[in-house]
Order: structure tokens, then sequence, then C-alpha cells
């Protein structure tokens, strides 16, 4: 197809930039007047205000402007020290030495105590004091500012409605009033729970003792390699190469004492850059997830299952890999069990039904509400006697962390954050009381949700809003938490544009991102994704958001993200994908069908709002037919033209580097 | 002005009728050149006389008002010219107006046939099914096309046993009722949404669609979101078929179709008035609406991106379509004439 546009902007030869660059704040070359500035249906307000904002840059604009000089590149800056556990590590990464301050933070602001600030200018302060940690931001002239207004770090309390708060990274669904009544009403429920008990003890008996017997294998590999090695150089790799193999979620290895020490003492040596030797690096491959189509395992799984599940019955056999239970009897089955809470603590239990009933929903809604579940139940453990906290701990959490993926498979962005987590058990020393180890844990935590979700955000938001001029159109897909603040983050600063929102069944989560928008004075397009072509002649930039990206530059997001990414490339659209760092994962995917997620059924076959269709009502069980609803796709990386991380902006094939320089070890730094 | 299937067939009617006439003409003017050789002077000169008109109503076409119509006299001169010839003694004892009632018993018989053939046409096409359908196929189509409906089925019928995706074409959702059809008729059928279209590609081995129109450029007017599935076809290599009837083949070349030949249907059909009632009040400062819905009913598809046509009379492909223009339509139909009011 022809491109539809008669000149994409091109820069003025004299001042050719190569490579990601922020625009100048003097936009007087910024290539040729948009000719699409005339063509927006805001004739009027457009064209006067694109010419205007054309010539004089407003001034808050440069002031955020995250590489202040126009003629510096993003980079990655080089790999760090790892410095390890004990206190925390870490001030944000620094982009650039030519970088404006506004996100500066001084190193060691991040200490055991919860008064984290970023301080800069003078600013508006937000998020909740209950929490005790301000985050201060450079100046929005619109003070009301970020739109993580919506953010509400209150605990998951068990009584509490953690919902209305997450409004921009979740779907707004207030759970229904009645919620607690409803829970008392069924109480009367069955005592299967009871039954699950040993069936569960068992196992982790056994795996103690499996584990018991690694441990000391490699504790007595490590203490051979440190009599060996010439410094604590391959010390501290053979540390990190057993840390790293604690870190794989499905084997529940506990580390034993020798390690920890080795690791302390090698800790503060180690350099990031170094290489494990051969044979540990073959642990780092990650291990195959589990395929559903492997009975023996499935018959394991379901055993130690809390969440009784059953097969749905017409299953495509295309994705026989993975599972598929018939949704609909999960909640009132769950809801019943509440109160013989044994082995899952209420917080977590509670977590897991919103995750079924689709009130949470969305990569950084699921990993906050899942990490804030953890510190709760972290606050109440306590180590039962003769067993140590870093193992027994770790258990609970492989408890918790299963059942949650029963309720829904986990994401990325879940995964990721688990093996953070036990990383960080792993990694605690063993000289701590518990209560020390327990508030170490806890603002780790808290640490990774500010540092990872929420302060990554920002500097998506940062970099992102350079990237919209006035008179632009821009377009995006579904509901995604990072571009809904850039957008809103854009208009507060000013700019004048569109917004095209495409939105795809079942589940028709662009709807509610067009009720925020329209609210906040965005003016907006809704448009079904078949109609995208046609949509697609006006648009000037693409912004989509991700579950996650994949090593080898596979974008992993909402299912109908690949074809608004097709069709966009054949417009000569640029589409750039915004995506925290923490969700990139070493994973690689050449399709959607290797792994997916498989929703409901039944949502297709309904069309809400719409009585008239309703020409599969009750064929869900025939023989011949089946329902597909597929959740996620996979978007090649040939259509993605950049990915605005909090490391910076990067081209797609930057990632693999992202996740071997930062994620070592999954510690993040 | 997007029901471009009328307008094919008026013109092809009025190609029907031109058709007709010209073949009468041809015969009387062979008739003439048949004649001119007897030397009686008289003759010669009526025979000039009446070749000169004949020649002229064919040249300057006359309008098919009065092609049907023809008038006693006009066609008397026409054809009592030819006294020599045998083949015409039959026309020659024909009463005027019953020539005229001839012609247009042609006529309407030509039209029946006609009819006979868009009625017909799907079940021609399925019998090409066998030769492109095979064994543990994987086919994708998108809406509903009774003529790939017929397609599939017959394919079936001969014992292939290959697997279907229908993605439901949103927002009319015709997909869900041709998988439950095709269901019954025993095709192992799965309903899949269009933004699942692009996931699936990669495992499927055949695009098969119908549509509404075909241009002369080889490019097709199909159901929305039909250009976001042939995209994702050709990037993974898969062939797109588009199955349709010679009656779809429109003689217009596009010119800026997504706009031209297309029609918006009400929002209401995306976005639910309900839901968004109080969204729908918003104004921005110059007081435009805050809130636009686009609802498209159709897409263009550029013929680089289809691979085969399957019609009636064949299989072809796009950069050939233009020549079964010169076969169905005249070229004086390209363009109907609006009659002045007066």
């Amino acid at each position: 197809m022809d491109p539809r546009r008669a000149s994409r902007t091109v820069s003025d030869p004299k001042i050719r930039q190569v490579g990601f660059f922020a625009p100048p704040p003097d936009r007087s070359f910024s290539g040729p007047p948009d000719p699409i500035s005339t063509s927006t249906p805001n004739p009027a307000a457009a064209t006067t205000t694109a010419a205007a904002a054309n010539t004089s840059s407003p001034p808050p604009i440069s002031d955020l402007s995250p590489s202040g000089n126009s003629l510096s590149p993003v980079m990655i800056p080089p790999p760090r020290h790892s410095s390890d556990t004990t206190h925390r590590p870490v001030p944000f990464p620094p982009v650039s030495p030519l970088r404006r301050d506004t996100l500066s933070l001084t190193v060691g602001s991040y200490n055991n105590n919860n008064n984290n600030i970023i301080s800069s200018s003078p600013t508006a302060s937000f998020y909740d004091e209950s929490k005790g940690i301000t985050v201060k931001v450079s100046p929005t002239p619109a003070a009301s500012s970020f739109p993580g207004g919506g953010f509400d770090l209150t605990a998951v309390k068990a009584s509490s409605v953690p919902a209305s708060g997450l409004t921009t990274v979740s779907v707004v669904k207030t759970l229904p009033p009645g919620f607690t009544e409803t829970i008392v009403e069924k109480v009367g429920g069955s005592v299967e729970m009871q039954n699950d008990l040993p069936a569960n003890s068992k196992p982790l008996k056994e795996r103690t003792s499996k584990a018991e017997r690694r441990a000391l294998q490699e504790a007595q590999r490590a203490a051979k390699a440190a009599a060996k090695a010439e410094g604590s150089k391959l010390s501290a790799t053979t540390s990190g190469a057993v840390a790293s193999a604690n870190a794989k979620p499905t084997k529940a290895t506990k580390p034993s004492s020798q390690k920890n020490d080795s690791a302390t003492v090698a800790s503060s040596e180690k350099k990031g850059g170094d290489r494990p030797p051969e044979k540990d690096r073959k642990k780092d491959a990650p291990h195959p997830r589990m395929q559903y189509d492997d009975k023996s395992r499935v018959e394991k799984a379901k055993r130690r299952a809390v969440v009784k599940q059953t097969e749905a019955r017409n299953r495509v056999e295309l994705f026989r890999h993975l599972p598929q239970y018939e949704h609909g009897t999960q909640l009132p089955d769950l809801e019943s069990k509440f109160f013989q809470l044994d082995p899952v603590h209420p917080v977590v239990y509670k977590v897991g039904l919103q995750y079924i009933s689709g009130d949470i929903s969305g990569g950084n809604a699921r990993c906050i509400a899942m990490l804030q579940a953890f510190q709760e139940a972290i606050k109440d453990y306590s180590t039962p006697d003769e067993k140590t906290l870093t193992r027994d701990l770790t258990a609970k959490i492989n408890s918790y962390v299963s059942f949650l993926n029963e309720c829904r498979p986990l994401s990325i962005s879940m995964g990721n954050a688990i093996r953070f987590l036990k990383n960080r058990i792993a990694k605690l020393p063993l000289t701590l009381s518990e209560s020390e180890a327990k508030a170490f844990l806890q603002s780790d935590i808290e640490q990774f949700i500010s540092e990872k979700i929420i302060l990554a955000d920002k500097v998506i938001v940062k970099h992102a809003v350079t990237k919209i001029r006035d008179g632009d159109v821009l377009l995006t897909h579904g509901s995604s938490s990072a571009v809904e603040m850039i957008l809103l983050h854009a208009h507060e600063l000013g700019k004048q544009f569109r917004v095209v929102i495409v939105d795809s069944r079942p589940k028709l989560e662009g709807q509610l991102l067009l009720r925020r928008l329209v609210g906040k004075g965005l003016s907006c397009t809704y448009a079904n994704i078949n109609a995208v072509s046609y949509i697609m002649h006006e648009v000037t930039r693409v912004f989509l958001g991700a579950s996650s990206v994949l090593s080898n530059g596979t974008v992993y997001s909402r299912v109908g993200t690949a074809c608004v990414a097709m069709v966009a490339h054949e417009f000569r659209v640029p589409v750039l994908v915004c995506c925290e760092a923490y969700k990139f994962h070493e994973r690689v995917q050449l399709d959607s069908i290797c792994s997916n997620e498989l929703g409901d059924p039944d949502a297709i076959s309904k069309v809400p709002g719409r009585e008239d269709i309703n020409y599969l009502d009750g064929c869900t069980n025939s023989e011949n037919l089946q329902l597909l609803n597929l959740i996620y796709d996979a978007t090649p990386s040939d259509y993605v033209s950049m990915i605005v991380t909090d490391y910076g902006m990067v081209p797609p094939t930057s990632v693999p580097v992202i996740v071997r320089e930062y994620c070592r070890d999954q510690v993040w730094i | 002005m997007s029901e471009l299937a009328v307008g094919n067939i008026v013109r092809r009617v009025l190609h029907i009728i031109r058709e007709e006439d010209h073949s009468n003409t041809r015969d009387a003017v062979e008739g003439f050149r048949l004649s001119v050789g007897g030397d009686n002077d008289y003759i010669v000169e009526q025979d000039h006389l009446n070749l000169s008109v004949a020649a002229q109503s064919s040249l300057c076409r006359p309008s098919l008002h009065a092609l049907l119509e023809r008038s006693p006299d006009s066609a008397t001169t026409y054809f009592t010219a030819t006294t020599e010839d045998d083949s015409e003694e039959k026309r020659k004892s024909l009463d005027p107006n019953a020539r005229s009632l001839e012609f247009r018993r042609k006529v309407i018989s030509a039209v029946n046939d006609l009819i006979e053939d868009i009625n017909t046409c799907h079940l021609v096409i399925a019998e090409l099914a066998v030769e492109h359908i095979h064994h543990n196929e994987v086919i994708l189509t998108f809406g509903r096309s009774r003529t790939v409906k017929e397609f599939l089925c017959a394919a079936k019928e001969k014992k292939r046993s290959f697997g279907l995706f229908v993605a439901e074409g949103a927002p009319k959702y015709q997909g869900h009722l041709l998988a439950k059809e095709l269901a019954a008729r025993g095709l192992q059928t799965t309903v899949i949404t269009d933004s699942a279209v692009f996931a699936m590609i990669s495992r499927v081995n055949m695009v098969i669609v119908g549509v509404h129109a075909v241009m002369a450029n080889g490019g097709v007017i199909g159901p929305v979101g039909l250009n976001m599935v042939a995209l994702a076809a050709r990037k993974h290599a898969v062939p797109f078929v588009v199955v349709t009837g010679t009656h779809k083949l429109c003689p217009l070349y596009p010119n800026n179709p997504e706009v031209s030949l297309n029609e918006m249907r009400s929002p209401s059909e995306v976005l639910s008035f309900e839901e968004f009632s109080d969204c729908m009040d918003y104004r921005i400062g110059t007081g435009a609406p805050q809130l636009h819905v686009g609802n498209p009913s159709f897409d263009y598809v550029p013929p680089e991106l289809v691979s085969l046509f399957i019609t009636d009379i064949g299989g072809y492909y796009p950069s050939y379509m233009y020549r079964l223009i010169a076969d169905y339509y005249s070229s004086d139909d390209l363009v109907i004439q609006q009659k002045p009011a007066s």
C-alpha cells in the first residue's frame, strides 16, 4: 500500500541526528509543518494551536525532557556493581551524565526505614501518607499532576477494597458491596480443605529432604571452588550461579547456611560483568514451563491443587499444551472455602479471588496486588519450631504462588517479581532475628514496587511525552496503564492531540480507557479492531503497552496488538511499545501458540449489549464447534519501532542486553 | 453508493440489450453485403441508403428506449431492403411489431439466463473446491458468505477432512452464524475473535473469503477487517483466495475507496449508547464533540494482497480481472447518465 502521508518528518540534513533523540526544546528545527494538523477533526483548534506551539515551545517541556542536551543519545548505562543484600543498594541508575536532574535520586536515599524522599525542585507530592512514602516529582503546569494519583499504595487489608484505589493500573470494577456478606452466607460449605492438608504437607517434606542433599552438594562444590580460586572472584561467580539456580520457581531449592556465608563474603567484590564458568552457565537456561498435555505431570499438579478445577470438555487441539478449565465453577467454590483458610493466607486468598473474577487485571496491577499480599503474609508469618526462616518461608511462598497460579495463570511480570522475592529470601543473612528478617523483606518488596513499577512508569512517561507533538493523532489498543499515564500527562502539559482507541473482543478493555480519558478532557475516537485499516490513514503514532517483551524482541501483549502493529507498519506509522524493564524476560517465542493463556470460551458466544447476536447460545457443547478465546499474542519485533522503558528508549534488539546486564540473579540493579 | 452489485446488474442488462441489438444489426449488414451484388440501380441506391442508415444507427447508438420501442417505419427500412437472401426471408416476412417483440423476447430470455447464473453461481464455484482444498488443511475464513459456505461443504462432500477457523467479523458477528451452520454440517470449526487472526494465521494453510464487490483493478471491497486479514496472510505467505460470482465484478476503478465506497453504520453497534450516554455530551472548546465513534462497514483490499479469484468462469489472477469487463459490460454504460429532471 502506498504511504498515505505526503512527507514524514524529515530532519534538516545540517543537523542530522542518528539514534533516538529527544527533540530540541526549540521546535523550529523540527521538520516540515505537520500535514496532519490540517486534517484533524478539530480544525480550528488544532491548526491555530499547532502553529503557535511549533514556534514557541512551552517552557515546562524543556524542563522535563530527560536528556537536557538535545544532541545526546539516550544510552544504556554501563553495568553496575551488584552489591549485595544487607543494605539497600540502589540509587536509581543515572541514564546519562548529561541527564537533567529532574528525577535524580540522592545516593543512599533508600534505606531501611520507609522515608524515601526523592527530591528535586518544589513539587507536588502525592502518595498516601499511610505508607510514609512521599515521592516528589518536578512541576507540571497542572499541579494536580500525575495520574499516578490514582495509585493508592494502601496495603491490602482484608476488609478494604483496594481495587478502587488502583484505578489507573487495573480495571475499574468495584467489588460488589455485598461481598463480605455473601461469604458469610456460604460459610456452611464443604470441608474439603481438610482433606487437602495432608496431601499438601507430604510433598513439602519430600522436597525438603531432597533439597537438603542438594544443598550439601552445592556447599561442597562452593567450598572447593573457593579454595581453588585466586581471589574472591570465582566464589562470587559460583555464589551468583548458585543464587540463580535458586531462583527457579518450579524447583523448591533451599539454600543452606554455608552458601549464605560464601555469598556475603564474596558480595563486596562481585562485579556485574563477570561471566560464570561454563558449567554453571548451563543452569542459567530458563527451565521449560509445564506443558499441560503431559498427563502424568498434570495429575501430580491436580493432586496438590487447592482450587478445584474441572477441565473444559471442548478443547481446541492446537492448544492442548495449555490449561483450560471450566470457568464459572471456581469462584463460588472458592468463596465458600474462605473461612477454611489453612494453607493460604486470607489476603492471598482474596487476591486470588479477584484474579478469577477479573476485578484486577493488567500486568502491573496484578503484580502489585500480589506483592502487597505477600507483604501482609510475611508480616503475619512466624517461623515454626525446628525450621529455618528461609526454607520455610520459601515453601510458604511457593504454596501461595501455586494457589494464585491455579486461580489464573501467572503473568510474566508476576513471575519476575516472585523470582526476585525468592532471591531476596535466599540471601537473607542468618544472623538476623526473625522480626528483622521480616522487616527487611517487607521493605525489599516495598522498594521493588516503588522502584520497578511506580518510578519506572514515571520515567517511561517522561521519555514518551517527548515523542508526542501537537497535532498528533495517537492510536492505542486496549487499555494499558503506561500508555494511559503518558496520554494524561501529555494532555496536562498542554499538548494538542487526538487519541484513537482501538478495542477488541471479548474483554473490551478499551471502553474503560475511553471513559477515563474522556472524563479528563481528551478528544477521543473509538473503533473496533476491524476498523483499524480505515482509521490508520489519519494516525501519526501508535502507542502500545506490553505484558512482557521477550529476548528475541517479540512483544507479548494483549491479543490484537499484533494486528494493530502490523497495520501500522503497513501504513508506515511508528509503533512505540511502553514496557517497564522488570517485565522483560529471557524466554524466546516465535508465535502466539507456544505459550498463551486461554480464557473463557463463553465470553465469545455472548456479545454484551447485543441480544440479537445469539447464534451460538447453547452451542458450546457441540462436538464440531469450538470457541477459542486467546488472551495474549506475540508481535514480531520488526513491527516495533522503539521500546520505551525505564532504562531509556531502546530498539527491540536491546532487550536481551538489558536482561543480561541488569537482571542477573534477579537482583535488578 | 455502496451497493455496487446493483449497478453491475443494471450494466449487464444494458449490455445484453446492446448485444442483441448489435447482433441484429450485424446480420442486417451482412444481408446488405450479400444483396449489393445485384445490379439494379434502384436497389443499389436504396441499399446504399439503408446501409448508411444501418451503419449510422450502429455507430451513434440510439437510446435503448428507442431500441426496444423501435417505430415500425425504421424497422421496415431496415429489413425490407434485403430481398434476395434466403436467410432474410424469415425476418422479411415478419410484421414489424412482431419483430420488436421478437427482439424483446430475446432480451428477456438473456436476462433470465443472467438471473439463473446469479442464483447458481455458488454451485458452479463449489465444483472447483476439490481442486483447492486437500486433506488435513487448515482454512481461515472471515465473516459469512454463502459462496464460501457452499465451497467448503462441497469439499467436505468429497471426503476431504480439514479444519476451519472462522473469524467472527464484528460488528455484525456473521461468523457465529456461519460457524454454527458449518458445524451442523459436520465440519470441524473453531470460532476466533478478529483480534486473534494474526495469532492463529501462522497455523493456517489458506484463507478463503467472500467479498462484497470486485473492482476493475482486481482490488476487493469486503467486510470491515478484511484488509487486516489479508495483510496477516501476506506476512505469513498464506494464499488469500477470494470466491465470487461474476455479477460482483464492477467495471469501476477504485478511487479513495475507504471513503467513497464505504458506508458508516450506527455507532451503537460498537459502543452501547446506554453505557456511554454521559460521555456523549462532552464538548471540547470549539464545541465539537469530544467523542467520535467510527463504524465503517467495508474495507478495501488492494490487488497485491489477493492471490487468486475463483469465479464461476474459472480461476483468475487479480491483474486479469479487467479483461473480463469487456465481456460483460459495454463501455458506454460505465457512467450511467442521470436524466435531467426536466
